[in-house]
């Protein structure tokens, strides 16, 4: 015992501060895009995922981050550090020229339901399931996502939504649908990930169904996988603890 | 035929008479083989059979194949390591295994198939019962079905049911390499993203011929191990929350991601995305990078020593890791499993040793187990410590030069076998190229392939309660074994 509280003081108080001005991120970490010009022939000949459109602009909801593009393209397109990707509507996810539109909250009836306590289930439908370890590290205590009153639970009965991650393979499909009827309304549902959002590595996939077009999608975090950052910085927005 | 691991090879010099084929398998595998690989390569209307075996101790690897039209002679049943291996080539192919015990699919990709519908192993008595969980299971985490064959806790067997993860990445490795290449080998198993990375480029520079810097390879050895610390770390600290012990648990939970992020400060991905590539690595370490890996690595072993010496000193967490799912020798050697599993089980098997690719040339570590989840605890504490020393002595001594070389065209018509001790155990990779030099076959064998089926040996005679306990000793990857 004496030994457990003499390990407790050595660790020390290791929550961090959220949000924060500077968030600690690597240098080399790779956040929102910054579209520079539209002419975007050469980024998108790099893009494997067709992530890119010349004269439209970038899809965060396609984009793995992997920065080919930036490379190919240094004057078209660079990524910033901003860690903050999260949108309530995926046309937003398209980064053009204009400022990018980041997730509102909720209606204020919903905002009144779930601003203080917001139980979420988590079903991982495919993908590779480094989303979901990001997920998981929300519950550890240098996120601690718990002093939002965010946890994430095991009965669909006891949540007031999903966090669905990976593409939703035909196996899943089943399953998804199931754990969504299962949980009581009024529910959200967040597609976290560039597989749940539109596929990711594997869009195209006949594999693959991606989020049945009627379980409707309230949040949409980007990413592959999305930083636990902008997740939390998602969910916080969403249930309109951060504005 | 005897082949080098991540060298080409001519793939027509491996193919034998059928009849042979089935002949000398048998006779390796029975001389101490291991498969390391075995499927079937669909060839003008026929499949050519092709098994790669593995003998560890002599650092010998071994191809053989055989084209085949029809069903074809099951050696499961003298060889258990292979029981996946022939379901996966008769969901894959339609070709039988004659003679398999049981041929149920794995992944259920074939029309018709609905995952999780098959016939199940029952037990069938007075008050024996049938515990099923999953897919969607209590945590976050990945999704599969487990039947339990019970007489009040005690568990009489165990069925693992997969393939909900089942995604088609092997089969859109074909035709490859293209832009997507890398970022599947990337996705096979998240948190395994370094080691597969590797495996696939081990695969393509072997076709390709290429000699990769000195410096890229170790800061591929570098990634490699510091996603071997966060994964152990974070499996211990899972270990300790499954026994009620939350010190270890918390700390150790952090810890995790103080290894990912090192691994972010590198490559700007706590997972090591885009980090490696055909011909070297992305990113290099500037002096003061270098600085504050050491800084960093420092400070969060000191704090992983401390947090998990606690384990080994709490007489509770003991009691619950002695004894408890037992692999012995014997079973770990017939099931082939592989990695930190089959070393806690005595089984002296390491890639960096036995087949040393990059830095891991003179690679030793003495380790053993008694198969229990303590052992298999005990195995990971000893490859931190190990992992930690390579990556300090890394740091201080990078060789100088370039980190990436031109890789250019694969060579047409051969083969590669690449091997990676990845945290999990052995990765397989084995690529094979057509006339055009592109794949025509891409084969991935992810170390959860060989191993599953060990978590399902753990709890014969356990406790429904010691679940949670095994699974986490062995943290076996969904996605990686389904594809």
């Amino acid at each position: 015992m004496i030994k457990a509280l003499i390990a407790r003081i050595k660790q020390g108080y290791r929550t961090i501060p959220f949000p924060a001005a500077d968030m600690k991120l690597s240098p080399r970490f790779l956040g929102l895009p910054k579209v520079k010009s539209l002419k975007l022939d050469k980024a998108a000949a790099a893009c494997p995922y067709g992530a890119i459109t010349s004269g439209a602009g970038l899809d965060m909801g396609r984009c793995v981050f992997c920065g080919d593009c930036a490379k190919a393209a240094p004057e078209a397109v660079e990524f910033s550090r901003d860690y903050r990707l999260c949108a309530r509507n995926p046309v937003d996810l398209l980064i053009g020229k204009e400022d990018f539109k980041r997730a509102e909250a909720l209606g204020a009836e919903l905002r009144g339901i779930f601003g203080r306590s917001f139980r979420l289930r988590q079903v991982c439908a495919g993908g590779c399931a480094a989303c979901e370890a990001d997920c998981n590290v929300l519950q550890t205590l240098g996120f601690d996502m718990g002093r939002f009153g965010i946890q994430f639970v095991a009965s669909p009965r006891h949540a007031d939504g999903i966090l669905v991650t990976g593409p939703v393979t035909k196996n899943m499909e089943l399953a998804l649908r199931k754990t969504y009827a299962a949980v009581s309304s009024p529910k959200v549902v967040i597609a976290c990930g560039a597989c749940a959002i539109g596929g990711g590595p594997y869009a195209g996939h006949e594999e693959c169904t991606g989020i049945p077009k009627d379980i409707p999608v309230d949040l949409y975090i980007p990413g592959c996988p999305p930083n636990p950052w902008t997740i939390l910085d998602g969910i916080l927005r969403l249930i309109g603890r951060i504005e | 035929m005897k082949i080098e691991t991540m060298t080409r090879f001519d793939f027509g010099a491996a193919d034998m008479d059928s009849g042979l084929f089935f002949d000398a398998v048998a006779s390796r595998l029975a001389a101490g083989g291991r498969a390391v690989a075995y499927f079937a390569l669909p060839e003008r209307g026929a499949h050519r059979l092709v098994m790669a075996i593995a003998f560890d101790r002599d650092s010998r690897a071994e191809v053989y194949s055989s084209s085949v039209s029809g069903p074809f002679r099951s050696l499961t049943p003298s060889f258990p390591q292979l029981h996946l291996f022939e379901r996966e080539i008769y969901e894959q192919s339609g070709l039988k295994p004659q003679g398999h015990p049981w041929l149920k699919p794995i992944r259920f990709n074939t029309p018709g198939a609905v995952p999780g519908v098959a016939d199940f192993f029952t037990v069938h008595g007075s008050q024996v019962h049938e515990v099923a969980v999953g897919p969607v299971h209590a945590g976050v985490i990945e999704p599969g079905h487990f039947r339990f064959q019970c007489h009040g806790e005690r568990v009489f067997h165990l069925e693992i049911m997969l393939g909900y993860q089942h995604r088609g990445v092997e089969r859109k490795m074909t035709g490859g390499p293209d832009g997507r290449s890398v970022h599947y080998a990337e996705t096979l198993a998240g948190d395994t993203t370094v080691g597969h990375a590797w495996a696939y480029c081990g695969a393509v520079e072997a076709l390709a011929g290429v000699n990769v810097p000195p410096r890229a390879q170790v800061l591929r050895g570098l990634m490699l191990e510091l996603e071997r610390l966060a994964n152990h770390t974070g499996d211990l600290g899972a270990l300790a929350g499954d026994v009620a012990y939350l010190p270890t648990a918390s700390f150790c939970g952090r810890l995790r991601g103080d290894f990912l992020n090192m691994s972010a400060l590198v490559c700007g991905n706590r997972f090591g995305r885009n980090m490696l590539r055909p011909g070297g690595v992305n990113c290099d370490l500037d002096f003061a990078l270098v600085k504050e890996l050491k800084l960093r690595l420092d400070n969060t072993y000191r704090d992983v020593a401390n947090a998990v010496s606690l384990l080994w000193a709490t007489n509770s967490v003991n009691d619950r890791f002695d004894d408890t799912g037992v692999i012995t020798k014997e079973v770990a050697e017939g099931l082939g499993i592989v990695g930190p599993a089959a070393r806690a089980s005595g089984v002296g098997l390491d890639t960096r040793r036995n087949f040393p690719y990059g830095p891991y040339e003179g690679f030793t570590m003495a380790v053993s187990g008694s198969g229990d989840v303590y052992s298999r605890a005990y195995v990971r504490w000893l490859e931190i410590q190990k992992s930690a020393e390579l990556v300090a002595g890394w740091l201080d001594a990078l060789p100088e030069g370039p980190v990436m070389a031109d890789c250019g065209e694969l060579k047409p018509g051969s083969a590669a076998l690449s091997l990676v001790e990845g945290w999990r155990g052995q990765i397989c990779h084995f690529a094979v190229t057509g006339e055009d030099g592109r794949f025509i076959h891409y084969k991935v064998v992810d170390p959860s392939f060989h191993n599953w089926q060990a978590l399902a040996m753990a709890l014969r005679g356990g406790e429904i309660s010691d679940f949670p306990l095994c699974n986490k000793s062995f943290n076996l990857s969904y996605c990686g074994r389904d594809l």
